[in-house]
């Protein structure tokens, strides 16, 4: 292991690590300290300028139901749940089946056309904006949820099949060789042998697609307009720009828009970083 | 072709067309519903953008459903040329890649310092990460929130420092200060600066987690073989962990690379690309550009979605040639 472990170090060595740990950590999250703190501050406080004292009044309560009454965050919040929820079923199907494909057959495209995915998964956004957004306008899916999901989808398909295709690989061939030979349809080999075996991956997926689009900003703007389909990312700066200087209320709108993906990846955490890892060992 | 042959079931029909081909008919059924949505929106767009950034257009369509597009050619880039936004745009660009590279040591340093087993490591662990798992939007208020130089975490260091605090005669609290406070984003000079170190911050936690994994799979043995060499420190770090760990700093780097050039949430929200354009980056400015209040300018923001596509297009071709490599040792 390296560094050498702090356990076989002198007890000096190993106490000032395990209390200098806290004071690294507050350090590093002081921005999100300092915010939530904000967020429960009351706007007294603010205007004060009471920023890193002791809250005079604490209005947790207070601030986070304002964000919800006083604008459209629950339907903002409603929106991104219904544009993400689709696009993780949607990419992740679709991965699946082009994945194993491109992973256990061997013809002459398979190759380049793993590659077109992964390239696709890497260009920039703005080459895809103004065709994308006329498509949507010319039909009727702009300013829609529906509009937004199936962008995604397509989008996120790149990369999970990139992540399935090297999944798929990974598993041992012998397997499916033997269900050849006993004569076992393909799609039967895919649906009973593959996708049993494939299920730490599709739960990976699902956690990465979903914290992908749910913080999803550009797409927000390009292809929406109103309050109806804007998802909680869009809906913030918008909250920004009616709650001006009421920091408290921003910083609680702010993370409320965090809490979803948070605690997607507190729950879900093995998942989420062996899928963001992949390939970080060989 | 090393696939066993399909053996035949019915020894005295020959087996249909579609059974003896079914090793080259089954890879297109299941590939067929992802590569059609994929060309949908993402590979015809590209050249349809490529295309468009010949023409000039403002996104209107003639009652006939004609688009009003008209071809100019080379034009839009010949503006592109004379334009000092772009230029602006362009040296922000080179600035976020270059300075966003510090992300991948510093990841290294983090995971370094992590990478140890005391009870309650794995909290330290996941905590260290938190940054990356929000939005980046919410990370661009944060810190917009920070800097700001009245209320914001900035301004009351400071006032702390460098201002006395004084009531006047009818009670009201005043500052006198040495000096003002810095307005970091209001600043043509520092603006972007900070809006990079605001990247930073996620991009690091980025960085750490692929570390912390690659450091999890260092050969042990080969460590202590070093140990009882007699390296250690820096030079045990050098010579021998960071050549263990050149997937995790291959995928740090690709991340990192893509997370300079496509910044565009935290510059919408923290600056909006001003003051006076100072901070605008190709990704933002082909938006401003395309989409602005002055009327859409379709076929010059193309032009400028063109040449940042250009500029990945040369990581991206070095990221598939070294996977290329990969997948010809790996088999």
């Amino acid at each position: 292991m390296f560094p050498r472990p702090v356990e076989k170090s002198t007890a000096t060595v190993r106490y000032s690590y395990q209390a200098f740990l806290p004071v690294a950590l507050i350090l590093w999250l002081l921005p999100l300290l300092a915010i939530f703190l904000t967020s429960i501050r009351s706007a007294a406080d603010i205007n004060s300028g009471n920023v890193f004292g002791w809250p005079s009044e604490f209005a947790l309560i207070e601030n986070y139901s304002a964000v919800f009454t006083q604008s459209a965050a629950a339907q903002y919040m409603w929106n991104s749940v219904l544009i993400t929820v689709p696009t993780v079923m949607i990419s992740v199907a679709l991965a699946c089946l082009a994945g194993y494909a491109l992973a256990i057959y061997k013809f002459r495209v398979a190759l380049p056309l793993f590659f077109l995915f992964v390239a696709g998964n890497f260009i920039p956004f703005q080459i895809l904006m103004v065709p994308v957004r006329d498509m949507s306008v010319q039909t009727g899916l702009y300013d829609t949820i529906a509009g937004q999901f199936l962008f995604h989808a397509a989008f996120q398909t790149g990369f999970c099949t990139l992540f399935m295709r090297n999944f798929i690989k990974a598993l041992p061939f012998d397997l499916i060789e033997s269900a050849r030979i006993e004569g076992i349809a393909e799609w039967k080999i895919f649906w009973y042998v593959i996708l049993p075996l494939v299920r730490p991956a599709i739960a990976a997926l699902a956690v990465l697609i979903f914290t992908f689009v749910w913080n999803d900003f550009f797409w927000a703007n390009v292809l929406t307009q109103g309050e109806s389909a804007k998802p909680i990312t869009a809906g913030v700066r918008a909250l920004n720009g009616q709650f001006v200087n009421n920091w408290h209320l921003v910083s609680a709108a702010s993370l409320l828009a965090a809490i979803p993906p948070v605690a997607c990846f507190f729950l879900m955490q093995r998942h989420f970083i062996s899928g963001l890892t992949m390939g970080a060992v060989k | 072709m090393t696939h066993a042959a399909v053996p035949d079931t019915t020894a005295s029909a020959r087996p249909s067309w579609v059974k003896r081909n079914k090793l080259a008919i089954a890879p297109w059924i299941f590939l067929i519903p992802a590569l059609i949505f994929f060309a949908i929106y993402v590979v015809i767009p590209i050249f349809q953008s490529l295309w468009l950034s010949l023409y000039e257009w403002n996104g209107l369509y003639s009652a006939d459903g004609e688009s009003t597009a008209t071809w100019v050619g080379f034009q839009n880039y010949a503006k592109l040329w004379d334009d000092p936004n772009f230029w602006t745009s362009l040296r922000n660009n080179l600035a976020w890649l270059i300075l966003f590279m510090l992300a991948v040591p510093l990841g290294l340093f983090i995971a370094l310092f992590l990478n140890q087993t005391v009870p309650g490591m794995r909290f330290y662990k996941s905590m260290f990460f938190f940054p990356f798992v929000i939005s980046q939007v919410v990370v661009g208020l944060i810190f917009g929130w920070f800097y700001n130089p009245d209320f914001g975490v900035v301004g009351t260091l400071w006032k702390a420092v460098f201002c006395e605090e004084t009531t006047n005669i009818l009670g009201n609290v005043t500052f006198t200060c040495s000096r003002p406070a810095p307005d970091i984003l209001s600043s043509p000079e520092w603006a972007t600066y900070g809006i990079i170190a605001a990247g930073l911050w996620p991009q690091i936690a980025y960085c750490m987690i692929l570390y912390l994994t690659g450091l999890n799979n260092v050969a042990a043995d080969q460590i202590e073989a070093a140990r009882l060499d007699g390296a250690k420190g820096w030079k045990m770090l050098w010579y021998v962990v960071v050549p263990q760990l050149k997937p995790a700093t291959f995928i740090a780097i690709v991340v990192t690379v893509i997370g300079a050039l496509r910044s565009f949430d935290m510059i919408a929200i923290m600056t909006q690309g001003g003051p006076f354009g100072s901070t605008n980056v190709l990704s933002h400015y082909m938006y401003e550009v395309a989409i602005s209040e002055y009327g859409e300018r379709y076929g010059y923001g193309s032009s400028v979605a063109t040449v940042l596509f250009g500029i990945m297009l040369i990581f991206i071709s070095y990221f598939l040639w070294q996977m290329y490599q990969d997948e010809k040792g790996g088999r």
